[in-house]
């Protein structure tokens, strides 16, 4: 399987990088951005697993290492390989 | 006595550390290879500063889990001394041996300049060879020194003078406009509850002998230095 993990600031962290991002779009003309929240995303192929046995390995995951709770939330999707 | 500097791959102030205690204090240095399991021996450990695993995922992260830090973590809960710099302080965060996180400096840049900072608590076994509220001048460089924590837990450090070193001016005011990085509450150093772990964004290595032109680092390792002899004397 593989999961796909999104580790985001918590909403009222302030996100400096996301700031200056939304800046730059303001003077690039796009105006209308009222907010940019810069995240990571994380590709991690599991093994052989079933869907109860992965979610709760990625949540030790995250917990663990993955994403620092302090500041962070996260939220992954679980889809099976793609067989080539 | 007999300090320990941990080295990860990636550590680059580990030598100006163990050159500091052993030259501008003629103590004992053993540097500590990550991959060790013991700090048996040891009296003090410096975690060092530098970019520890390259920074990657976030500062001190992956350096949480070398296994040296099994050891790190029974020696801190026997009340062994622990004093981390910069990355180190970041380490010391990630793995839960100080409260709160390293956030990316309020103006995203990499900050390397001298700065100011006020002893707010000197009865610490990193401080006691400062006076309460001396002001002493130290190097930083970081670009994540933007410390954060939640308003509980800043106010149970300020509660227990667990705020060591706050950012401030030449005279010792600490205002907003001297932050370097929008560090909460100006804070550059803050200690556990039980008072043995100290970390702290500037690096007193880099001002600890004659030759720097500037010695005030060289308190924070006399200051260990005392508490050892202290409790070793009695």
């Amino acid at each position: 399987m593989k999961a796909k993990i999104h580790v985001t600031l918590k909403s009222g962290i302030l996100d400096p990088q996301g700031r200056a991002i939304q800046q730059s779009l303001a003077t690039l003309g796009f105006s209308s951005v009222h907010d940019v929240r810069v995240g990571k995303f994380l590709e991690v192929e599991l093994g052989d697993s079933d869907q109860s046995q992965a979610e709760s390995q990625l949540k030790a995951m995250c917990e663990k290492l993955l994403a620092n709770t302090v500041i962070e939330d996260y939220r992954y999707e679980l889809e099976p390989f793609e067989q080539n | 006595m007999n300090f320990g500097v941990l080295v990860f791959p990636g550590s680059n102030c580990d030598h100006d550390c163990a050159h500091a205690v052993a030259e501008g204090l003629g103590q004992h240095v053993r540097e500590i290879w990550h991959q060790e399991t013991s700090l048996e021996g040891v009296d003090a450990v410096i975690v060092p500063g530098g970019f520890s695993y390259g920074d990657y995922l976030r500062t001190g992260a992956i350096a949480q889990f070398s296994p040296i830090m099994e050891a790190l973590k029974e020696f801190a809960a026997k009340g062994g001394l622990v004093l981390g710099i910069c990355n180190g302080f970041q380490i010391l965060l990630e793995v839960g041996l100080l409260p709160g996180v390293m956030m990316r400096n309020r103006d995203l840049s990499f900050i390397c300049e001298d700065v100011y900072v006020k002893v707010e608590n000197a009865a610490t076994p990193f401080t006691n060879a400062c006076e309460s509220g001396q002001i002493l001048k130290l190097p930083i460089a970081h670009a994540e020194g933007n410390y954060y924590t939640d308003p509980i837990t800043l106010s149970s450090l300020q509660a227990n003078a667990q705020v060591v070193f706050r950012y401030c001016d030449s005279d010792g005011q600490v205002i907003t406009e001297v932050n370097p990085n929008g560090s909460l509450d100006n804070i550059a150093g803050i200690r556990n509850a039980a008072g043995n772990v100290f970390g702290l964004m500037p690096h007193p290595e880099r001002c600890a002998e004659s030759v720097f032109g500037n010695q005030d680092g060289l308190l924070v390792f006399q200051s260990m230095v005392n508490a050892f002899t202290e409790v070793h004397s009695t």
